[in-house]
């Protein structure tokens, strides 16, 4: 078993808890805000899974999942944005 | 050699995922949203652009170095416009500070009508001109 074996027998326990953590906060978040940072925050943890995966699969291939999570995360994020300031403009 | 970068990407692989989880507690236990951001998007990215450095050193490939790079750069580029977005769209929507906050700068500064920033504060009697009204007054 090599050392990075190890780390991600650490690591992988590690992501899924913050994971389920962030859930709370998406659960009870008191706005609508919290919500969605709470989401593009699971999403860019998303592609440390993804990331850490890849080694453990021996496949390269599956980062490219990362790129097209990235992407959409900050597109979700940026069309929050701009609604959320819409419904409060008057 | 081998033996080397197992141990450096191992510990970056580390390293991401106890930073992530650092941003969780923050975001659990930070009392306000504007300091929940301030806690999860630093953090995070610091983390998942160390775990994907560990996993680009581990392969030891020109693509997956490449593609690991791609996602780190964008991730440092988008990280900040989307926390600016939020938090400007969280101030505009009302969501209040924390009670114990001692500073809010902007406050009374902006114009809640047209959403616009002044440098200067200005009450709600003045007649406030945008740049707008300015050019339809020059055209008329």
């Amino acid at each position: 078993m090599s050392f990075v074996e190890m780390a991600i027998f650490v690591s992988i326990p590690i992501i899924i808890a913050s994971m389920l953590l962030m859930l709370y906060r998406v659960a009870v978040g008191p706005s609508l805000e919290d919500r969605v940072v709470a989401l593009d925050l699971i999403a860019t943890t998303a592609i440390g899974f993804v990331a850490v995966y890849s080694i453990i699969s021996n496949s390269t291939t599956v980062l490219d999942v990362g790129i097209i999570i990235a992407m959409l995360a900050f597109l979700g994020t940026t069309a929050f944005a701009y609604y959320l300031e819409r419904r409060s403009k008057t | 050699m081998t033996e080397i970068i197992d141990v450096v990407s191992a510990v970056l692989i580390l390293i991401g995922s106890i930073f992530i989880f650092i941003s969780s507690i923050g975001l659990i236990k930070m009392p306000d949203i504007y300091m929940r951001m301030s806690a999860t998007t630093k953090a995070t990215t610091l983390g998942v652009g160390s775990i994907l450095f560990g996993t680009a050193l581990y392969f030891e490939e020109v693509g997956i170095m490449t593609r690991a790079i791609i996602i780190i750069i964008f991730l440092f580029l988008t990280a900040p416009i989307g926390a600016h977005l939020i938090g400007r769209a969280a101030y505009f929507d009302g969501i209040p500070l924390w009670d114990k906050s001692i500073i809010n700068e902007i406050e009374g500064s902006f114009n809640p009508v047209e959403h616009v920033l002044y440098s200067e504060k200005f009450s709600s009697d003045d007649k406030v001109t945008l740049p707008r009204d300015q050019t339809e007054h020059n055209s008329d």
